[in-house]
């Protein structure tokens, strides 16, 4: 029946080497006679037959997240093959910074995640400062942790609409971007830059607060409180968006840890897990908050976690206005940059972007360039095997929601 | 579900009533924050052209480019940043580095043409409606990716100083050493500035990469005589350093030193370049200055046998006997020399050319002659009383003591002249206890001295008196000599020049010294030459005119150092030694059999 290149194979999360999930996605395909039969954990189907239909979405979709595309197999309105097809993005940003001094790496990192530059800058300069023997000053600390916080918030605003408008839902849209926009106001007048901020750079930061800075930055925390509590109340008790989320995209607890589920979709699923918390950095461990969990594990306990997260990033900017020092130094000399010999070593750094652990891996061979820089961004998993997994048996309407309820940022995937 | 997530969706409405978070574009325009990184501006008067701005960029967007109307001068390379907008990402690094400061950014971020040609521009040579803007990127206070200032060099203190011929300036460690030459830019501005064209950015580069015998390897390809210059050097480079438009220059001359230190004498031949095999051709040099001996060292490395006569005891001419032990200890200038003799070079020394051997008959054995013999013969006061005991130049003084001798200064001395001469004679003065008093006909920002010299030479003790003229020279009551002295004011010179010192008629000071020592310049002699050999060349204001290979009306005659130039310095005359080298050869090779 199956000949030649008519033939193809699901590519689930089973055909990689990960046998026996048991998962809600699994049990459903196993249990609809109507879906193709499934040998060695691949879909066995015949597109010739009729019966399914190849169907791409993206890589310009508005369900994407990015530039990346879905390759469905669609049986009636059911997805039974999910392959994604990253590349359209890529810029070689890793390769580029063997060929670049310390210093002419740092403005190319934040580009490895537009919504979210933030993170690449401050583990960029953090593992740097490491291998350097550099400590920056208390100041510096606290002003980066401030300016993660408002990346994390702008970040969750921007997936706020997106998660909304993949339901269909454009009206919030339109609120939380323009609140996100709000929050580059802060980010412009603060670092000269709305979405590539290029302020954190090793040693410290480039710049004090502007006159006036902290209570605008507050008004605008007021700003987007208000407008938090209104979406929440349209958003989060909505009848379309509880019908639609509820249920879709489960991830069970036992994947977490196979596929490497970090972030809010582990969070979850229950799993208190928040570097801040578990590996705190800059100056976490003297700001005060709760690890936020659901159990429920679909898109819309996901969206709650965020939505969670999001208050808890108002709050943590708050502490840190009231609690940071208000002057001193914010930058520490750097060797001359254009000479600068970074030592022989190689370390790992983390931090929590909304999406989840973000990692920078560099090694020096004692030379002026990295010899290699790594970047783990939390979307690989989640937009690319992960994404692969739940799609199976998901109704085609939902992809798109289903795939921003993973918060994925293609960029990061494609370094 | 219940009643609720029906009815709540429907509060959207209460939002209907706001007004629009957008701008009505473009009724409105939004300014740019007020450090917003927009389009770039250049004080391009303030600009130098150093490229650090090219190197610190990774997107090689900026190319340094010829503007019309700039012309590279010393300390400006004439040329300007331009920026292409189809390849910057705005990171303002470019500006950070800035070491002039003249790089900014405005806060504008609009700029619409149809002509993509526009977009590669020079900022500030091409008008823009931003040019003017205060607001924008600039690098903020307490953030910083330069160096300003110097590591400082250790140094004995006055009080210490001034009791012995101890070397004032100890050196760098390799800690300094490193640290001072992580501060440069590697712009190499400084190269076009210092006469031997010293490769100075890459040398700098050897230190810190430890590779210090690359290092000498490179001091040796332009500059012969390290270890003297890396004391002595008018450090004309460190003027044009790119960092001192941000603070400090970066220590260009210790640096030097600092790696011919580290290395012994006898261990040169290791890492500079070695003499090429004889060539059977002879050139004979006159003057064991520093014209002298690099004409010789960079001649014996082409292959010429070459002869060097010195009148004197030890070679190193002005280098040995006119600047004092504290400032250059023999040692270095033997060891100098030592490498350069090693290679072959014959110095026949107590032989004075004109007197124990003719010139002519050097200008006949020899396939030709270069001469660098310095200016031996000081200036008078030309006032009344200058014939009296106790009136010594201070060359003679510097001499003295180089020989051995004590010189006869007394308890108090009168310094007339404000070059380095002038200098070293105060402070050997006031190293063998004397009082010390210069006077000095215009302002101290006038004086030809180092700055240093003259803060060293006040900071031990010596008394400066400016704008001061000496009349006569009387006998003394308490003391040998009485030096009278009028008061000068400065007149603006109507011809642009510098102002000039002009007696103010009927004042009279008076200062009673043991020692009066005039030190306002010295002449050369040329009567070494012979009559037959003056006559082929040519002479203007006291030098030898000579072509761009230092070479005289006669083919086979070459002259360098400070009778040939006007600079004057020890740095010049190696310059000088290294353009005759190369003249020499281009002669001997090319032209030479036509005319013997």
């Amino acid at each position: 029946m199956v000949t030649g290149d008519m033939k193809h194979t699901v590519t689930a999360a089973a055909g990689r080497g990960i046998p026996n999930l048991d998962t809600r996605n699994q049990a459903h395909i196993n249990d609809n006679d109507r879906l193709p039969p499934i040998v060695n954990g691949k879909a066995q189907f015949d597109l010739a037959s009729g019966k399914y239909i190849k169907v791409w979405q993206g890589p310009q979709h508005p369900g994407i997240t990015g530039n990346m595309s879905l390759e469905l197999v669609i049986c009636g309105d059911e997805i039974v093959e999910c392959k994604t097809h990253v590349g359209y993005l890529h810029r070689g940003f890793e390769k580029l910074m063997e060929r670049r001094k310390y210093i002419q790496c740092f403005p190319i990192v934040c580009r490895i995640a537009v919504p979210e530059p933030d993170f690449n800058e401050y583990l960029f300069a953090a593992t740097v400062e490491e291998l350097q023997g550099i400590e920056i000053p208390e100041r510096a600390k606290w002003i980066r942790t401030l300016n993660l916080e408002m990346a994390r918030l702008a970040s969750f605003f921007m997936w706020l609409g997106g998660q909304a408008g993949a339901f269909g839902i454009g009206t919030q849209g339109q609120w939380t971007v323009t609140m996100r926009d709000y929050i580059l106001d802060r980010f412009e007048e603060l670092t000269g830059g709305r979405i590539y901020h290029m302020y954190m750079i090793p040693g410290g930061v480039r710049s004090d607060f502007p006159p006036g800075f902290t209570g605008r930055l507050r008004d605008t925390l007021d700003t987007c409180e208000a407008t938090l509590r209104d979406v929440e109340r349209t958003l989060f008790h909505n009848a379309v968006f509880k019908m639609r989320a509820r249920g879709l995209g489960i991830i069970h607890p036992d994947i977490v840890d196979r596929f490497g589920v970090v972030g809010p979709n582990a969070r979850a699923a229950g799993f208190a897990r928040d570097v801040r918390k578990d590996h705190p950095y800059l100056v976490y461990d003297q700001l005060d908050f709760d690890v936020v969990t659901r159990t429920d594990s679909d898109a819309f306990a996901r969206a709650e976690v965020r939505l969670e997260e999001m208050y808890q990033s108002i709050d943590l900017i708050r502490q840190i206005l009231d609690r940071m020092p208000m002057t001193g130094p914010f930058f520490t000399k750097l060797p001359n940059v254009l000479h600068w010999r970074v030592p022989t070593g190689h370390t790992y750094k983390k931090a929590e972007c909304t999406r989840g652990e973000y990692g920078y891996y560099l090694n020096s061979d004692g030379g002026d360039k990295p010899r290699r820089i790594y970047v783990r961004g939390p979307s690989y998993t989640h937009a690319v095997s992960l994404m692969e997994h739940l799609a199976i048996g998901c109704n085609i309407a939902d992809t798109a929601g289903l795939m921003v309820s993973l918060h994925t940022y293609p960029p990061e995937v494609e370094r | 579900m219940s009643l609720r997530d029906i009815v709540s969706p429907f509060t959207v409405w209460k939002r209907a009533l706001e007004k629009p978070y957008t701008e009505a574009k473009p009724l409105l325009t939004r300014p740019g924050a007020d450090r917003y990184r927009g389009f770039h501006i250049n004080d391009t008067d303030k600009c130098i052209g150093c490229g650090t701005c090219e190197s610190v960029c990774q997107n090689e967007a900026i190319d340094l480019v010829p503007v019309e109307g700039r012309k590279t001068r010393h300390g400006d390379s004439g040329l300007r940043p331009r920026i292409d907008y189809g390849r910057c990402c705005w990171c303002a690094l470019c500006v950070d580095i800035c070491p002039t400061s003249s790089l900014g950014m405005s806060n504008e971020y609009q700029w619409i043409d149809t002509d993509p040609e526009v977009f590669r521009f020079v900022p500030g040579e091409e008008n823009k409606p931003w040019d003017d803007c205060a607001k924008g990127y600039r690098r903020a206070g307490g953030y910083d990716l330069l160096e300003a200032e110097r590591v400082p060099m250790p140094m004995l203190g006055f009080e210490e100083s001034q009791k012995s011929f101890v070397e004032m300036v100890q050196g760098f460690s390799k800690e300094q050493a490193e640290r001072e030459a992580d501060r440069c830019v590697a712009c190499g501005i400084c190269i076009a500035t210092c006469p031997a064209h010293m490769d100075v950015p890459a040398y700098i580069d050897a230190i810190r990469r430890d590779d210090l015998g690359d290092g000498l390897r490179i001091v040796y390809e332009a500059n012969p005589l390290p270890a003297s210059c890396g004391r002595v050097c008018s450090h004309a480079c460190e003027y044009a350093c790119a960092m001192r438009h941000k603070g400090e220059a970066i220590s260009i001359r210790w640096l030097k030193r600092y790696i011919v230190d580290q290395i012994y004498g006898n261990d040169y031949h290791k890492f500079a370049a070695q003499a090429a095999e004889e060539n059977g051709k002879r050139v004979a040099v006159v003057g064991s200055g520093p014209g002298g001996l690099a004409a010789a060292y960079y001649l014996r490395l082409l292959g010429y046998a070459i002869t060097v006569y010195d009148a004197n005891e030890r070679a190193g001419g002005m280098l040995r006997y006119g600047i004092p032990e504290y400032r250059l200890p023999y040692d270095q200038v033997d060891k100098d020399v030592q490498y350069i003799r090693s290679l072959g070079v014959e110095i026949k020394q107590n032989l004075r050319v004109g007197v124990d051997v003719p010139f002519a008959d050097i200008y006949n054995e020899n396939d030709a002659v270069f001469f660098s013999t310095g200016l031996s013969d000081p200036f008078g006061l030309d006032i009344p009383g200058e014939e009296r005991d106790g009136v010594i130049s201070g060359l003679k003084i510097l001499d003295d003591v180089t020989k051995g001798v004590k010189p006869d200064i007394g308890s108090s001395m009168v310094v007339v002249g404000g070059g380095n001469v002038a200098m070293d004679a105060a402070r050997t003065g006031r190293r063998y206890g004397a009082d010390v008093t210069i006077l000095y006909r215009r302002r101290e920002v006038d004086m030809p001295a180092d700055d240093e010299e003259i803060h060293e030479a006040q900071g031990e003790g010596c008394k400066l008196v400016t704008q001061a003229i000496p009349l006569r020279v009387e006998k003394g009551e308490q003391k040998r000599l009485r030096l009278v002295w009028g008061k000068a004011e400065m007149v603006p010179d109507e011809k642009g020049g510098r102002p000039r010192p002009v007696l103010v008629e009927g004042s009279e000071e008076i200062i009673e010294c043991d020692t009066v020592v005039p030190a306002i310049g010295q002449q050369a002699d040329y009567n070494f030459l012979g009559e037959e050999s003056a006559a082929r060349l040519q002479f203007e204001r006291g030098m030898v005119v000579v072509n761009e290979f230092k070479q005289t009306g006669d083919t086979k005659i070459f002259a360098g150092g400070d009778v040939a130039n006007r600079t004057r310095d020890a740095i010049s005359a190696i310059a000088n030694g290294h353009s005759a080298a190369k003249g020499i050869d281009i002669y001997l090779n090319n032209f030479a059999s036509e005319t013997r």
